[in-house]
């Protein structure tokens, strides 16, 4: 067997290097799987896991089903958003659970190229704002208004902030408007990218532990907010079309319903894999639930999906008829 | 003390020689700026570069790579060249991955053990065994094989390119000429810089990944082709022609096998760089361990970082190890091959049935009740020193506070300095530096970087990175050079140092980063401790090292006059020491910027960070511009540390 599977190996490495030197037909090479996928030759799915927790909460119980109750291999990929939407339009990845809403990319693949098609809502609706924790919100009840934040800019005053209050944004990969919204508001703030949501969490969870004053770029839904409370900081209400010009921006963030997407020829073709993932919704309480089991509780992903799974048959099973 | 000079003058006269020199240079160099500066700051006041003198790329880079993106499944550019590039690539990694795969663990580590004992002994067959069963213990056989199958498709890819490169710079003088600066440069940039244009032609994948690592790791094994067979002994050559030999056989049978030791070491080299960035390319979808670690920084979960982390650098130790045995070992052929080891048939046979009778048991994957969870621990033992060691410690404070006082009383001051300087000023540095140690060719190459710096319109970040630079270079230089001075003092702390410099220098930089974000939280700070560290090992190594080839008859007779062992120190070594000292300082800006670059990572900032965002937002012409902002400040670094000597009076 051993001998075998490596002649075929031999083989097919051999064959690509003839077609590579003869250069008979073309080579498509956005439509690639990656070499490390499906390796034991089942069939298989390949999830794009973003880098927060909720994500990851998704991919975890979408996996565990799809290998459990369906007998797909399934392997996982972490990629940031936007070049996520390029690997799933070139099916290096099949399906992507959880987005936040990229106008521009849905316009490019979805409706130019149609090499990506919708897979429905997730089921979970999601908000970015502005939160201070809420022990400060109890000192001063005012700070939840933009117009307040100056006078209190001072509170939140950092090394990296230089003479300005330090607004805390995580992770570049994720959609923001601070730097413009401080900008337009003229506000006495610095925007202060942690680099990571992980480094994000910790600065928070560090700041909250000794009861300090911060400002920061927050989402929900997010399993933070049971570790440490915040309130949002109203900025000026959201209308349609406040957004279109990212400049000029003045306004605050959507709420976003989460969108699930597809691989268009995976959504055509991908059997029951497809038809379950196109199912897939579930609530901000699931969510929150398993998030909550991987980030805290230090759960791996597995397990904590397992646990969900076991105790919630109702839920999923709508899934897979 | 003025005797002293006696045994040493011919080493004390080119100093000053040098110095005055250098005297006049500057000179000349101040005669311009008066000319030229009150000009430059009247035309554009004010400290930053210029807004005229820039050049937006933003928009052409913005619309080349969308063009790349429209047209990647239909232009025959890409069908018929880069669709078969990406194939190949694809089809060996997967190729080798089946095949380790199909070996099984056992299979895998009875190979890796033989062919280490085959090439270096029996000692290193356990150790390699050992480092591959711990990469199973940790519960990461499959990342660590994904990274081995795209490792050995780069590595043999990088060989083969660096050979053929070396042979023609080795064979014709033309080429030599044509291709030595531009090697020499890629030697000195940092990885980062590397990842961008592939990811615009190839997209996040693996072939982006192994061709970023094949461009990274090719430049040695073609320098030291190049340099091996360039130095071969003439006098073996003149005896081969004279025997009548064509200039195939000359090559073949006298000019290659005489320059077997630069070939393995120019190997080991190309093996160690492409493991380091193999790791790095996690960044654009290589997968295996470095994408663990980066998944596991990304999550501040260090235990799991650490986890990944292991395996990494035992990969790295043992093919170090390995490929270095070979290297310093005789030449094979010539009969000597110790009768103990295994014939390459033999341990090929022992392989083969290891991995059969694994498949026959079924037990080809790693067992998985043998996994060891260091996660857990690991977890533990960070919480705690972030909960006790973090802040508020009594009298010391905690790392985070020293992170902020760094940040504050270092960072922030050398940055607003720098940015406080007007621009030509900073161009006028730049070139006295790079002028008073190297040839004017080097100096305008340092103010042409610098000054593209500001054309690319990144100044602000760039000095932003380069206040990191210098921060952090000072910290090394501080603790490399005492730490080298105890270690040329005294036998004992050096053999004691040793195997931790020796085990800190093969690890690959993204394994720097885990550490220090438990220690130091996020920010600049990190970013600078983790350089530091990473740079510390050749500082150190370096000054060991010059210290101890200075002249001992010089010692002995400052000794005999009397000089105390600090002004032996001072007076003596130290002066004499000064070529490794500066070749320390250029060695430690170079590898400081590359992970201040990495930084960007854990929060550091500046041109690192403007690299991952455009990596992570796919808005390749922020992530270019940047790309290419490192790539000058790398070489304007390099210029102005690096001292050049004025080629050997070729036109004089």
């Amino acid at each position: 067997m051993t001998k075998l599977k490596r002649r075929t190996a031999l083989i097919a490495a051999g064959a690509a290097t003839v077609s590579l030197l003869t250069g008979c037909g073309a080579a498509d090479m956005t439509k690639q799987a990656s070499p490390f996928a499906g390796a034991q030759g089942a069939n298989s799915v390949t999830l794009s896991v973003q880098s927060w927790v909720g994500a990851q909460a998704n991919v975890a119980v979408a996996q565990y089903l799809l290998e459990h109750k369906l007998g797909y291999r399934v392997d996982t990929v972490q990629v940031d958003e936007v070049p996520a939407w390029d690997a799933l339009s070139q099916g290096r990845v099949d399906a992507i659970l959880e987005d936040w809403g990229h106008p521009d990319q849905e316009k490019r693949y979805v409706e130019d190229k149609k090499t990506i098609a919708r897979g429905g809502d997730l089921g979970v609706t999601g908000h970015i704002g502005w939160f201070v924790p809420t022990y400060l919100v109890e000192q001063h009840p005012d700070i939840t208004d933009w117009r307040n934040l100056d006078k209190y800019a001072s509170l939140f005053r950092t090394a990296e902030s230089g003479g300005k209050g330090q607004l805390m944004d995580g992770s570049p990969s994720y959609v923001t408007n601070d730097k413009a919204l401080v900008n337009n508001l003229k506000l006495n703030y610095q925007v202060v990218f942690a680099g990571s949501e992980a480094a994000q969490i910790t600065q928070m969870k560090q700041f909250a532990k000794e009861k300090k004053p911060f400002l920061t770029y927050w989402y929900s839904p997010q399993w933070l907010f049971q570790k440490v409370p915040m309130t949002e900081v109203k900025l000026p209400p959201y209308k349609d079309g406040c957004d279109a010009d990212a400049a000029k921006i003045t306004c605050a963030y959507p709420h976003t319903p989460l969108q699930k997407y597809l691989n268009a020829d995976f959504a055509k073709s991908g059997g029951k894999a497809a038809a379950f993932l196109k199912k897939f919704r579930w609530t901000t309480e699931d969510q929150n639930e398993v998030s909550l089991m991987i980030a805290d509780q230090k759960l791996s992903p597995q397990d904590a999906a397992k646990k969900w799974v076991d105790s919630h048959p109702d839920v999923w099973k709508r899934w897979l008829s | 003390m003025a005797t002293l000079s006696v045994p040493t003058s011919a080493r004390t006269a080119k100093p000053r020689v040098l110095k005055s020199r250098a005297a006049g240079k500057l000179l000349l160099l101040a005669l311009v700026a008066a000319v030229l500066a009150p000009w430059a700051a009247t035309r554009w006041p004010g400290a930053a570069w210029p807004h005229e003198l820039t050049v937006s790329l933003a928009k052409p880079l913005a619309s080349a790579s969308n063009w790349i993106i429209d047209n990647r499944d239909s232009h025959p550019l890409f069908l018929y060249f880069f669709g078969y590039v990406s194939n190949a690539v694809v089809l060996c990694v997967r190729a080798v991955y089946l095949t380790l795969l199909a070996a099984g663990w056992t299979g895998v580590t009875a190979l890796g053990a033989l062919v280490a004992w085959r090439v270096a002994g029996a000692r290193l067959a356990a150790g390699t065994a050992i480092a591959l069963l711990t990469c199973g213990a940790l519960g990461m056989w499959v990342p660590t094989m994904q990274t081995l199958a795209l490792m050995v498709v780069a590595v043999l890819a990088s060989v083969a390119v660096g050979a053929l490169l070396g042979l023609a710079a080795g064979l014709s003088d033309r080429l030599d000429r044509a291709l030595r600066p531009v090697l020499d440069t890629m030697q000195v940039l940092p990885a980062f810089a590397y990842l961008l244009p592939v990811v615009l032609v190839f997209g996040i994948g693996v072939p982006a990944a192994v061709l970023a690592t094949v461009v990274y790791a090719a430049p040695p094994m073609a320098r030291l082709t190049a340099l091996g067979l360039r130095g071969a002994d003439p006098e073996v050559l003149e005896a081969v022609e004279s025997l009548g030999a064509t200039r195939r056989q000359r090559l073949l049978t006298a000019r290659i096998p005489l320059a077997r030791g630069e070939l393995l070491l120019g190997l080991n080299q190309t093996i160690m760089m492409a493991l380091s960035m193999a790791v790095i390319a996690s960044v654009i979808g290589a997968g295996g361990l470095g994408d663990r670690v980066y998944q596991a920084l990304a999550s501040v979960d260090v235990g799991q970082a650490l986890a990944a982390g292991i395996p990494i650098v035992l990969l790295a130790i043992v093919l170090d190890r390995v490929t270095g045995a070979a290297g310093s070992a005789k030449p094979a052929g010539t009969g000597q091959t110790p009768s103990r080891t295994v014939g390459w048939p033999y341990a090929l046979a022992v392989t083969v049935a290891v991995a059969l009778v694994t498949r026959l048991l079924g037990r080809l994957d790693w067992p998985s009740g043998l996994t060891l969870d260091i996660a857990e621990p690991v977890d533990h033992a960070v919480d705690w020193m972030t909960g006790h060691l973090y802040s508020g410690v009594p009298v010391v404070g905690g790392t985070a506070d020293w992170a902020g006082h760094f940040t504050t009383w270092a960072l922030d001051p050398v940055r607003s300095g720098l940015q406080w300087l007007p621009w030509w000023s900073v161009l006028l540095i730049v070139a006295a530096l790079a002028w008073s140690i190297g040839t004017w060719r080097s100096a305008s190459t340092a103010v042409l970087a610098m000054a593209a710096i500001g054309v690319l319109g990144v100044w602000g970040p760039a000095l932003d990175t380069l206040s990191q630079v210098l921060a952090a270079v000072a910290v090394t230089l501080v603790l490399g050079f005492a730490t080298g001075i105890a270690a040329a003092r005294s036998d004992r702390v050096e053999r004691a140092l040793r195997p931790v410099l020796d085990v800190f220098q093969t690890m690959p930089q993204f394994v720097y980063l885990i550490p220090v974000v438990a220690l130091f939280g996020v920010g600049r700070a990190p970013a600078v401790a983790a350089a530091v560290v990473y740079a510390l090992p050749a500082v150190v190594r370096i000054t060991t090292q010059g210290l101890r080839q200075v002249d001992p008859a010089a010692l002995e007779s400052a000794r005999s006059l009397g000089a105390t062992g600090r002004q032996q120190l001072w007076q003596v070594q130290l002066p004499l020491a000064r070529r490794s000292l500066l070749l320390a300082l250029n060695q430690g800006v170079v590898l400081v910027l590359a992970v201040v670059i990495i930084g960007g990572l854990v929060g550091g900032g500046a041109l690192g960070y403007n690299v991952a965002f455009g990596l992570a937002q796919g808005d390749l012409a922020t992530g270019l511009v940047a790309g290419a902002a490192i790539v000058c400040l790398g070489l304007m670094l390099d210029r102005v540390t690096q001292p050049t000597e004025r080629r050997a009076k070729k036109g004089a």
